[in-house]
């Protein structure tokens, strides 16, 4: 791997294992996952593909993110508000 | 104006665990069961943020009492975007007792001591659902409240406050200093993601006791049991509408 780029893969690979922990089907699942898919990949050499695979990975994040926030948002609606 | 604002937040069991009661009814079981903070003191921290952010304010001091632990939850808030936590240190059976007007007594001493402008509760916290810290420490300051805040305003040295009611919105203006307590849709609180915890590694976190603030933490209230709800009974299955009609006239509802 490029080395400047090494150095982003770490980052997104310690931020997603960091926002997988409150993951609702188990950190486990999460950590397991995130480790075969980036090991899958161990081998890609393509600065451009990497930087690609980063884009995805941020994109996964964003989606986390939102996943959260969703479903305590729906759980606090549905316990606090009558509908 | 200072442009200081105290954001109050409390560590609660996470929303998503299911609670259990302990064997002797004394209260709810804590150990080994996750915590995090409030959602409505995550609205709370993150509308101070904003506030900074379009430089309304200049500071955002997050305020938590409770054992070590609270510190994780101040930790939290700083990675949000507060510049400096408070730590009110209470342990044990102090903590246990640690009620609404304790905490407000504590709000209010610190708002005076750190000169603050505005103060932003959660409007109430998922374990107990009190719904009143937010109001007493508003009336021990003598300040104008803005509760179940969903929107706010800034009018010059006022606030223009929309607020949820039973039945619509209320739109109110209250001068500053005042007390705000948000509610589900003020805004969305930001993720607090690893790089933001690291960062906030290096802000301050001030460590303080109630005695350091002459309040007085005695509580006057006295649980004297907890219990889980009704397991909900299994439904009952008939044959024909006029069993139906037979089962409910037996259980008296019509």
């Amino acid at each position: 791997m490029a080395n400047p780029l090494r150095a982003e893969v770490v980052r997104l690979y310690k931020n997603l294992l960091y926002l997988g922990r409150d993951y609702p089907k188990g950190g486990e699942y999460f950590r397991d996952r995130l480790r075969a898919a980036f090991s899958k990949n161990k081998a890609e050499s393509d600065p451009q593909a990497i930087r690609d695979m980063i884009s995805r990975g941020e994109f996964v994040s964003r989606e986390l993110e939102a996943l959260y926030y969703l479903r305590k948002y729906r759980a606090m609606k549905k316990r606090y508000y009558e509908e | 104006m200072s442009g200081r604002v105290l954001v109050g937040v409390k560590r609660v069991i996470d929303y998503a665990v299911k609670i259990r009661v302990k064997p002797d009814n004394s209260s709810v079981v804590t150990d080994g069961v996750k915590h995090s903070m409030n959602p409505f003191c995550e609205i709370a921290v993150e509308e101070a943020v904003k506030m900074k952010e379009k430089k309304i304010i200049k500071e955002v001091v997050v305020v938590s009492c409770g054992p070590q632990q609270a510190q994780e939850t101040i930790r939290t808030a700083l990675a949000m975007g507060a510049d400096r936590g408070i730590h009110v240190e209470v342990t044990g059976k102090d903590y246990e007792q640690l009620g609404p007007l304790q905490v407000s007594k504590i709000m209010a001493a610190l708002a005076k001591k750190e000169d603050a402008q505005l103060i932003i509760l959660g409007k109430q916290a998922i374990d107990d659902d009190c719904n009143q810290t937010g109001q007493m420490t508003a009336a021990l300051l003598d300040w104008p409240q803005g509760t179940f805040a969903s929107e706010l305003t800034m009018e010059g040295d006022k606030i223009k406050v929309v607020r949820e009611i039973d039945g619509g919105l209320e739109t109110v203006k209250i001068n500053t200093p005042a007390v705000i307590t948000a509610d589900l849709r003020l805004n969305t609180p930001r993720y607090a993601t690893l790089p933001n915890i690291m960062k906030a590694k290096k802000k301050k976190i001030a460590n303080l006791k109630p005695a350091d603030l002459e309040v007085d933490i005695t509580s006057r209230l006295e649980v004297l049991r907890v219990d889980e709800p009704p397991q909900r009974e299994a439904g009952v299955k008939v044959e024909t509408v006029d069993d139906l009609v037979a089962r409910l006239k037996e259980a008296g509802r019509i």
